[in-house]
């Protein structure tokens, strides 16, 4: 008996279906904000920018909460959120590292030199891998880290005072674990 | 009618059908599908003139005016590299804050303000629309220098 | 420790599943007594420990147990209970522990309630369910567990999104769940019988209460979200065509074919592979819209978080089960040939073409969702389809169907005269146009083609479902269960349709700058700002304004629309101001303060728009009058159908 070809249709259909779903995911990293929400955060142990025999991580923070921020000299939307994040600093509610991404060490120090420096160490990572690693895939990017070393939220774009009250302010009640 | 008629009659019909609906669905896309550009994609001229289509981007700070008393507003939506004003008449979505993401959905004016008909805010605290997270964000350059 | 007891008993369902899986499709493959009993206690045991599990998430939940991370993350000390008990599915790792202990709860009703069915086909079908259940699990087991500690524990939670404390919300999820969960019993009867090679009438009329049963869930469920969108949302719409909303329409639309397909091949033997088909393609509508929503891949305002580990599992489980199924399908279905013959105007016929208009507009729905999708992924920019494509594309299948419906209703099997309910037709069709024009003319004063269409093919569909009983009951004959149930379904469709043509012709939708004593005016109706008080609640404080309306100078209502600020933070939510009538609502929202003492304020006149709801209501009644009918009750004989039907000429 010919084999109706028909019959096949539906799962031909299909197979083409799945094929651009597969091919939908696999643009979907750049989309997902919080792939990393209540996963342990990558430890990691790099140079300081000022000094390059000094050593920063992820250990210098453990026991409380804090921010990491990725930025770098090339970025614009950087040098927008900069106002906010020396106004966070000076809140003094939790440290800021900053993870200076993909930068030139002299341009970043001169940069921070002339703008201000919100960041209590800020760790050089000329190669990228870090930031590989804590899934960035552009600047800027904050991330909350709890006091259990737990990344809590991730903000993709230029860090606001209005998305620093209203999104990170709530979270650190719950980042810091106690009262 | 011969059953065998009747099937090939089926057949043809379904196609018939098949064949209109696609040619009609197509039809409608021209005028339904709504493209999303950012501020810079929009002043590059890459956006349809004088056709409905989506900007988005994050609101400027301090940019939010009301004409008092009305229901008209005007804001800056961004991508950091350009700007663009927005108009709008009606209520602002509950979610709609200055310094956040925002999706507007409109017409290009020949004055360059794009004139919003409806505004649309992200929905969730943690959910920026993909879109306006994508271009507000430099991707890592192949070489820095000064 | 009860949240790792949770986990543990997850886990223990887990390994029940595959035992139910695996002595289910053995034992029924080779007729083994003690293997099929295995997967039958498997079953019960797979529900018991499921129901162990969400009881144990449940309970972290009512005792505000923080330190896990699920809990801490959707709920609030502050949350009233009957919420705190709703968060348990308000976010996607709960949602898909209440996804199993529906399929759980499916399967354990399938296993006690089809003890006349053959033991070797009864195995398969729970052998085929536990393969489902095995990859929820799974899924939740590697990349979404419910149960996660956060240690150390927060001290206050980040609270349920405000949107989701809602009673209508609330229980939206549970009901859609068995709703789209129950499609899940028709594809594995589908599966089960495609593996044995044969198809009778017997197995459609097994197969057609558990889809009635499974579908009138998901009209209700979709029906509660629409009406939750319209007074919640706070903009007063209650269809949007967003990619979620689609996800659980699709299915409707398949499930509706199905029920009317297997009404077919039950009585007549016919339409054997396009019932096999429509079975598994229910469920599998409904299995691609659990990863539509859970995946990224599409741009949603509804979706919830994402993740692509996620993303992928659930596109692997899509994959094995539908392609499976299908591939099945392509292999077995050709055996089961039907060769009745039937007239082009027997209700076989008519029941042909319904298949056919669902399908083409399940088919253009399904474009339009995914259109945007193959654009991204061919990196031909960004699109979205926008709601008048998905508006008219519906419209021009729906309308040949509600005409043909009127008819098909009356039409004999077989042979198909009509004899005299001919002439009672076409009566009723000079009513329905008559009518039409009346009620748009003399109550809204206004005569458009596609209004008049719309109400009169109303009309026409409610009063050609009523015929029916009336001529039966004039002549004493007895009106059966199943055929009762269509009555009510169809007259259901007919008031949503009323519905539907009433607001989209005639509704008024107004945005105003209104300070206290001004006022405004839509569709005849006076809408004054008479007051503005703060007010407080459980959990929140806001303000909330008093708006007169009047009618040619009487008072008809005042509404109360309110702006509320939840105490754990965030961004204000409307409360809408709603009069509900019989013959239109009146709506009012408040936007925000625009200065000079005057607030924004949204003002709208919905005609009819409640049959919408009413008419939905209407049509998940009749599926389960329909699904009560002695006939499915009774026991069955041994299947005796033909084994594999010859193909005739």
């Amino acid at each position: 008996m010919k084999f109706p070809v028909r019959f096949l249709v539906p799962a031909i259909a299909f197979a083409v279906l799945v094929a651009f779903f597969f091919v939908g995911l696999q643009r979907e990293p750049g989309r997902i904000p919080s792939p990393f929400i209540g996963k342990p955060a990558p430890t990691f142990s790099l140079e300081s920018l000022g000094d390059p025999a000094w050593k920063v991580g992820t250990a210098d923070f453990s026991g409380r909460p804090w921010l990491l921020n990725v930025w770098a000299t090339w970025c614009v939307g950087c040098r927008d959120e900069h106002e906010a994040l020396l106004a966070i600093a000076r809140q003094n509610r939790v440290p800021i590292m900053g993870l200076n991404w993909r930068d030139d060490r002299a341009l970043a120090l001169r940069w921070l030199a002339q703008l201000g420096n919100p960041y209590v160490s800020v760790a050089y990572d000329p190669e990228g891998r870090t930031a590989i690693d804590w899934g960035v895939y552009g600047a800027p990017e904050t991330f909350l880290i709890d006091s259990g070393g737990r990344v809590v939220k991730k903000h993709i774009g230029p860090l606001t005072m209005e998305a620093w009250e209203s999104e990170f302010l709530p979270l650190l009640t719950f980042a810091e674990g106690r009262k | 009618m011969a059953p065998r008629r009747k099937r090939l009659l089926a057949v043809v019909a379904i196609l018939a059908g098949v064949g209109a609906a696609t040619a009609l669905a197509m039809l409608a896309f021209e005028d339904n599908l709504l493209y999303f550009y950012n501020p810079s994609q929009v002043l590059a001229g890459d956006a349809p003139s004088g056709r409905t289509f989506r900007i988005g981007g994050m609101v400027t700070e301090g940019s939010l005016k009301r004409t008092e008393g009305t229901l008209e507003v005007r804001f800056v939506v961004t991508d950091y590299q350009h700007s663009i004003p927005v108009r709008y008449e009606g209520l602002l979505p509950d979610l709609f804050r200055e310094g956040q993401g925002v999706i507007a959905h409109g017409k290009l004016s020949a004055a360059g303000e794009f004139e919003a008909d409806e505004v649309l805010a992200k929905h969730d605290e943690n959910y920026m629309p993909p879109e306006v997270a994508e271009s507000l964000h430099t991707p890592t350059p192949a070489r820095v220098s000064e | 420790m009860i949240p790792e007891l949770g986990h543990f008993a997850l886990i223990l369902a887990l390994l029940l599943s595959v035992a139910q899986a695996v002595f289910g499709l053995a034992g029924g493959a080779r007729s083994n007594t003690a293997w099929m009993a295995a997967s039958r206690s498997a079953v019960v045991g797979q529900f018991v420990f499921t129901a162990l599990a969400f009881g144990t998430l449940a309970w972290a939940f009512i005792q505000r147990d923080f330190s896990v991370l699920y809990v801490a993350t959707n709920s609030h000390s502050e949350l009233p209970l009957f919420y705190r008990v709703a968060a348990v599915w308000g976010a996607h790792e709960g949602s898909l522990l209440l996804w199993s202990l529906c399929l759980a709860a499916w399967t354990l009703a399938v296993a006690a309630g089809s003890k006349a069915l053959e033991a070797p086909f009864r195995s398969r079908v729970l052998g085929f369910l536990g393969l489902i259940s095995i990859g929820f699990q799974l899924f939740m087991l590697t990349t979404s567990n419910p149960f996660k500690r956060l240690i150390p524990a927060a001290s206050e939670g980040l609270d349920l999104n405000p949107l989701l404390q809602d009673f209508a919300l609330a229980v939206h999820p549970p009901i859609l769940y068995l709703g789209y969960v129950g499609f899940s019993v028709a594809f594995a009867f589908a599966c089960a019988t495609l593996l044995e090679g044969r198809l009778d009438a017997a197995w459609a009329r097994w197969t057609r209460p558990w889809t009635l049963a499974a579908w009138l869930f998901l009209t209700i469920g979709i029906a509660l979200g629409s009406w939750w969108a319209y007074y919640e949302l706070g903009w007063g719409g209650w269809w949007f065509w967003d990619p979620v909303e689609n996800a659980s329409f699709m299915p409707w639309l398949a499930g509706t074919a199905l029920i009317h397909s297997l009404a077919v091949t039950e009585k007549r033997g016919l339409f054997k592979s396009w019932t096999l088909l429509l079975a598994v393609s229910a469920f599998s509508l409904s299995l691609l819209g659990t990863f539509l929503v859970r995946s990224g891949v599409l741009i949603s305002v509804h979706a919830f978080a994402t993740d692509p580990k996620r993303g992928i599992f659930i596109l692997a489980f899509l994959t094995i089960v539908i392609g499976g199924a299908l591939l099945l399908f392509a292999w077995r279905a050709p055996r089961l040939r039907s060769s009745a013959a039937f007239e082009p105007t027997s209700r076989e016929s008519f029941l042909l073409l319904n298949n056919a208009f669902l399908i083409a507009a399940l088919s253009l729905i399904l474009l339009g969702t995914l259109y945007p999708l193959f654009i991204d992924a061919l990196e031909l920019g960004k699109v979205t389809v926008g709601a008048p494509w998905f508006n008219l594309m519906f419209l021009v299948p729906m309308l040949p169907l509600l005409a043909l419906l009127g008819v098909g209703m009356h039409a004999a099997w077989k042979r198909g005269l009509l004899g005299t309910a001919k002439y009672r037709l076409y009566a009723i069709a000079g009513i329905g146009i008559a009518g039409s024009l009346l009620v748009g003319g003399a109550a809204y004063g206004d005569i458009r083609p596609m209004t008049t269409l719309g109400f009169a093919l109303a009309l026409w569909v409610m009063l050609s479902s009523l015929a029916m009983p009336w001529a039966r009951i004039r002549a004493r004959q007895p009106l059966p269960a199943a055929a009762l149930g269509m009555v009510i379904a169809h007259f259901g469709v007919g008031l949503t349709t009323l519905g539907i043509t009433g607001v989209q012709s005639f509704k008024v939708e107004k945005d105003f700058a209104l300070g206290v004593g001004e006022s405004a005016q839509i569709a005849g109706y006076d809408f004054k700002l008479a007051a503005l008080r703060d007010v407080q609640g459980m959990n929140f404080i806001g303000v909330e304004a008093d708006v007169v309306v009047s009618r040619e100078g009487s008072p008809v209502t005042v509404l109360h629309p309110q702006k509320r600020l939840y105490n754990s933070g965030g961004n204000p939510m409307t409360e809408a101001g709603i009069e509900v009538g019989a013959a239109r609502d009146l709506f009012a929202a408040l936007g925000d303060q625009l200065g000079q003492g005057r607030w924004s304020m949204r003002l709208q006149y919905k005609p009819l728009i409640r049959y919408i709801w009413l008419g939905a209501i209407l049509i998940a009644l009749g599926g389960l009058v329909a699904a009560l009918d002695r006939r499915y009750r009774a026991p069955v004989q041994a299947r005796a159908g033909e084994a594999v039907v010859p193909v005739a000429q």
